[in-house]
């Protein structure tokens, strides 16, 4: 009976962490100014939210069936969920969807920079770069 | 990442590992770990290695099982510490929104280790990899709520410590020999190197 109890308060406390996380997650998606920050609200709180819930689940379901796919259920997201917001960001960056006058510092566009005076530098017989393209810079060159 | 002697053998040998993860990843979504699970797991996983072909991936087939244990448990306690601040972040009317994309380089030359690293501060909440140089072994990463220089640097301090964890957990030697080495040395001989 207690322990029922105890399992019970256990999973509650787990759900809410989860849903006030996801709550968050909402909310910094309205809040924050441009797509960089919106998506550290977007995705981030989320993780924590969804190991809550596993966990939860964990908690009332404890049968090694339901901690097998939970665990693949959170290394899938782990893996992917950054993955998804690197690309987002990445793109976001490349098509100058954010706020440069919120940023303190911005290296990247440093590098940026200096690969396409780089570029201009070693242009092979004299031809002028098409422009400032953003594509330009170094990790373009990764599949190389 | 270069080719040694023994190259032909630690690929057989990663190989090998990366089966048994797909094999393990068939009998966790099926939830049981009977013989029949196994064996389907391994022939599923042979045929799929075989017809979707990728590149093989470099494993530094070096594993220290308490480092991998640490920087696991670190990765779940900062996870949870960094979802609570930026939960508070989001709430908090007094927040002023003031972020920075800093360049961040890796004394690791190994892609593996850099991608884990890459995953592993994407996961942690407050920051995100915007842009990666692979020849360089750089990240550019955006990060939340950085107000001043100490901010910037403590970031960096805590990226070149997660990279150090993972190189601990299953780096090759001499990324191990690298990292171990004080930031500024490697650092600035690789970048005269590239």
């Amino acid at each position: 009976m207690t322990g029922e109890g105890i399992r019970e308060i256990i999973t509650v406390g787990l759900v809410l962490v989860s849903s006030l996380m996801c709550f968050a997650a909402g909310v910094g998606l309205m809040r924050f100014p441009d797509v960089l920050s919106r998506l550290h609200a977007a995705t981030k709180p989320q993780i924590l939210g969804l190991m809550a819930v596993t966990a939860a689940i964990a908690v009332n379901n404890a049968t090694i069936g339901t901690f097998a796919l939970l665990t693949a259920i959170i290394i899938f997201q782990a893996l992917t969920a950054p993955i998804t917001a690197h690309m987002v960001g990445r793109a976001a960056y490349r098509s100058d969807h954010l706020r440069r006058d919120l940023l303190i510092q911005d290296e990247l566009s440093v590098s940026v920079d200096r690969v396409e005076q780089g570029n201009v530098a070693t242009a092979p017989g004299g031809t002028p770069p098409e422009g400032p393209t953003q594509d330009d810079r170094p990790s373009g060159e990764q599949y190389s | 990442m270069s080719p040694d002697p023994g190259g032909r053998r630690i690929s057989a040998r990663s190989q090998i590992v990366l089966l048994c993860g797909l094999v393990l990843l068939w009998c966790l979504l099926w939830g049981q770990f009977t013989v029949l699970s196994v064996v389907s797991g391994a022939i599923l996983a042979v045929v799929i290695s075989i017809v979707f072909y990728l590149p093989a991936i470099d494993l530094s087939g070096r594993i220290n099982l308490w480092h991998t244990a640490v920087f696991l448990v670190r990765l779940i306690v900062d996870i949870c510490r960094a979802s609570i601040d930026v939960a508070w972040l989001v709430i908090d009317p007094r927040y002023q929104p003031s972020s920075a994309i800093l360049a961040i380089a890796l004394d690791t030359r190994s892609d593996l280790i850099m991608t884990w690293t890459a995953e592993a501060i994407s996961l942690v909440p407050g920051s995100i990899v915007v842009d990666v140089d692979r020849q360089e072994s750089v990240l550019y990463v955006h990060v939340i709520n950085v107000k001043t220089g100490d901010d910037l640097d403590d970031f960096r301090a805590s990226v070149f410590a997660t990279e150090k964890r993972l190189v601990m957990a299953i780096g090759s030697p001499a990324d191990v020999w690298r990292v171990n080495q004080p930031n500024e040395l490697t650092r600035s001989a690789r970048r005269g190197k590239n």
